[in-house]
């Protein structure tokens, strides 16, 4: 159900970014990079607001007319940002929450892999599986 | 219950190989096996702290962070709370464990403490591979005064 998923590492460079529409590829990357401004805006929000502990889950960073944009911050500062489809009216915050939930699970796997180096561009399989599987949903 | 001492057993083991007398020992040898514990130590500090705070909420400050580490992370690997964490609020910390797990088996008193800080260097990498994934460029050192209890000292040098 996503149509782009990517994972940013705290220096701001992706480690892994793919998107569904093989053509347009660019216009995705984009998108991703200017959402890390409004990643790091809600960071700092949530940084000078009351609340006791903060929250991963950043919600909808911003809406264009065709997508959706949502973010997800973990506490090593590593950001998820995952573009939906704005006519999928059917998908709820419940299921974008587990989608980020997925995807930090295995992106902890990938840390926990012995022969990956942290700062490499990911490349495991079971990874690329994962995110397939929530891309597919769409069709 | 076996699996609290497999990681102690495997610790030794680690300590007791890099040690091993080398056929052509070089004037750097001694230091490169400390290097190395702490490396090693580091990339699986870099993993607990990636997996451990999952499900916790964001860290707000510093003072989350290091208690983190005395509470979960100790607990995690040692399955104790650290003793006691002191600070001078301007970036060194000094936590102290007193019946540090990898020194107990070795001796209570003032014995072996020469021997003692091969034996904390990959505590020492831990602590550091951890906090540098959460955040914060640190260096940590470690004491032992007498065996069981030791000290590690951290400087924060900069978050970044």
């Amino acid at each position: 159900m996503a149509v782009c998923v990517a994972v940013i590492a705290k220096e701001n460079y992706p480690l892994y970014i793919r998107s569904t529409p093989m053509e347009n590829e660019l216009k995705f990357h984009y998108m991703v990079h200017t959402s890390l401004d409004v990643v790091d805006e809600k960071i700092s929000a949530m940084g000078k607001a009351l609340v006791d502990q903060r929250e991963l889950y950043l919600g909808l960073l911003y809406p264009t007319e065709d997508y959706k944009v949502y973010g997800y911050v973990t506490n090593s500062k590593v950001k998820f940002v995952m573009v939906v489809d704005s006519s999928n009216t059917a998908l709820r915050d419940n299921e974008i929450r587990s989608m980020f939930r997925k995807l930090h699970n295995s992106y902890t796997d990938v840390m926990c892999n012995p022969f990956y180096n942290p700062g490499d561009r990911i490349q495991s399989r079971a990874f690329d599986n994962m995110v397939t599987s929530m891309m597919i949903q769409v069709c | 219950m076996a699996d609290t001492v497999l990681f102690e057993f495997l610790h030794t083991e680690m300590v007791a190989e890099l040690w091993a007398p080398d056929p052509d020992p070089g004037p750097g040898g001694q230091k490169t096996s400390l290097t190395v514990l702490e490396s090693m130590g580091f990339r699986v500090g870099q993993t607990l702290g990636e997996r451990l705070p999952q499900e916790t909420l964001g860290f707000r400050e510093e003072l989350d962070v290091l208690r983190f580490l005395c509470k979960d992370l100790w607990v995690a690997v040692f399955h104790k709370q650290m003793d006691s964490l002191r600070t001078n609020h301007q970036g060194t910390y000094v936590l102290q464990d007193n019946s540090f797990r990898l020194l107990i088996p070795m001796a209570s008193g003032l014995q072996y403490v020469e021997e003692a800080p091969k034996f904390l260097a990959f505590t020492c990498g831990l602590l550091c591979g951890t906090l540098h994934t959460l955040g914060f460029q640190s260096l940590v050192t470690a004491f032992v005064t007498a065996l069981p209890a030791c000290e590690c000292w951290r400087w924060c040098l900069h978050a970044h």
